[in-house]
């Protein structure tokens, strides 16, 4: 089973979404990674784009496959990973820590509620291999 | 595609207990990696990696006519193979365009075998027992084993366990012998590149090959290679895969294939149509390209100048050797000169690319 951290909250498009005072830091999961394989181009929106919770905000794309990023809530992008253009092998090395992709400051809280918990996560995922 | 099981080849349990990661390939249950495609390639490059090809098609040509019959449906000078020499070659339709690309071995004065894609292993054998009805055919893929060995390291490993000097085996020849006791026709061919040989054995006998070669490799650094490094180590090099760069819609001289069609041997499917395109020009060319913008070209995303579709990619990737994201195009004749300054349009928005020198990726193929 793949690492599904405590902290965090989940989609089911395989987002993870960690809360930082009133902003959230997005990134993939470890399952995610590792179904994709070694990633080798990541394309992220622009610092002060809008994103749409369950909307396309990106790509990655591993060798064989491309894949969209689903953003977990909506809201403005306020940073974003630039290291990724450069070393998109972070995103297999590190996934939960220097993989993250953007920060974005939410515009609606109730959002939040709405994303699985670690718990649903994994059901989620037990669920996905039968 | 149909539902049809998925066929498996004689290592399938090996790939399996391996861990590698499987998945459906023209009809085939094959691993496409097994520690990761990056970690793989470069296993290639840099040492020995040993790739399960046993889902390809093998067919044997024999008779007084055999000749003529391989003649009659290959492109490429069948007349020219002496016994133990390999050849390219590709079978075509009336209008020109590939009903697939295939190597030709001469095994005897008038016996051949004929190795063809897994993918187009039943249109093949019906193509050839149509058109070319002066020879007998047999299908021999069920009970024929291949497994190919690539890399810097492969001649030091597959000499270890030859029961005769492979040294002397030259690029795109063959030879008879016994590889880790098993009986194997060794033939220094390849898909990566790299120095290497492809070992067809029998069915049965595979598995004690495979388990060899890697237990034999083990202080080269021999590892497996699935069918995604399969890809990156071919495109690396511009080598064409059928059902990507070339198929029933592109014709062999496009396809950059015009070495292997000698129409002055004499008639053979698609002679009439590829001498008119000859004469004539192609349209259109195959070409290497790289991104100049960061961004991925992949299969079937159209090609542009100035905003005007002029082409469309039909492998692309990152390359692993060379550090860059590459790509193959058609691309109108005028504009497949090396330095062409394109765009490829992805997810909506055109990305500079130009056309570059191939191979990508500088061969490393033995050539005596």
């Amino acid at each position: 089973m793949a690492n599904v951290p405590k902290d965090l909250k989940y989609t089911r498009e395989h987002e993870w979404a960690k809360q930082e005072g009133d902003r959230v830091r997005v990134g993939i999961t470890a399952y995610a990674q590792e179904q994709l394989g070694d990633v080798v181009f990541v394309e992220l929106p622009k610092v002060g784009a809008k994103v749409t919770a369950s909307k396309n905000f990106g790509v990655v794309e591993s060798v064989k496959a491309v894949s969209d990023l689903f953003a977990p809530v909506s809201g403005e992008v306020v940073e974003i990973n630039g290291e990724l253009s450069q070393k998109p092998e972070t995103v297999n090395q590190d996934t939960y820590g220097r993989g993250w992709m953007i920060v974005v400051k939410p515009s609606n809280g109730g959002e939040w509620d709405q994303l699985l918990t670690p718990q649903q996560y994994e059901e989620f995922l037990a669920q996905a291999a039968h | 595609m149909s539902d049809a099981p998925l066929k498996r080849t004689p290592l399938h349990a090996a790939h399996v207990a391996a861990g590698a990661r499987m998945v459906p390939f023209g009809g085939w249950d094959m691993p496409v990696q097994y520690r990761g495609i990056l970690e793989e390639h470069r296993t290639v490059r840099g040492a020995v990696g040993l790739f399960d090809v046993s889902h390809m098609g093998e067919f044997e040509c024999e008779g007084a006519a055999a000749l003529a019959a391989l003649q009659s449906v290959t492109t490429n000078d069948v007349a020219a193979l002496e016994i133990g020499q390999v050849q390219y070659s590709v079978f075509c339709y009336p209008n020109g365009t590939i009903v697939d690309d295939l190597t030709v071995y001469r095994l005897a004065p008038d016996r051949y075998m004929v190795t063809v894609n897994a993918s187009n292993l039943d249109k093949d054998y019906a193509w050839v027992t149509d058109h070319a009805t002066s020879a007998r055919w047999r299908n021999v893929s069920d009970e024929t084993g291949l497994i190919a060995v690539q890399g810097p390291k492969a001649e030091a490993l597959v000499g270890r366990l030859a029961d005769r000097d492979v040294t002397k085996i030259g690029y795109y020849r063959f030879a008879r012998g016994a590889v880790a006791g098993v009986a194997a026709l060794i033939s220094r061919t390849g898909y990566t590149g790299e120095d290497g040989f492809e070992l067809y054995t029998a069915a049965a006998d595979t598995p004690r090959l495979w388990a060899a070669l890697l237990d034999t490799g083990r202080a080269d650094g021999v590892a497996p290679i699935g069918l995604g490094a399969r890809d990156t180590l071919r495109l690396e090099m511009k080598y064409v895969l059928y059902g990507n760069d070339i198929d029933d819609t592109t014709n062999a001289l496009e396809a950059g294939l015009g070495w292997v069609v000698k129409p002055a041997k004499g008639d053979f499917v698609g002679r009439d149509a590829l001498e008119k395109i000859r004469a004539e020009g192609v349209r259109r060319r195959l070409v290497g390209i790289e991104m100049v913008d960061k961004a991925i070209a992949r299969h079937g995303y159209p090609v542009q100048k100035d905003g005007r579709a002029v082409g469309i990619v039909t492998s692309g990737s990152y390359g692993p050797s060379v550090d860059k994201y590459i790509a193959m195009a058609y691309v109108e004749t005028a504009l497949a000169s090396v330095g062409t300054e394109l765009a490829v349009e992805i997810r909506g928005q055109a990305k500079a690319a130009r056309v570059v020198r191939t191979p990508f990726h500088p061969s490393r193929v033995k050539k005596a």
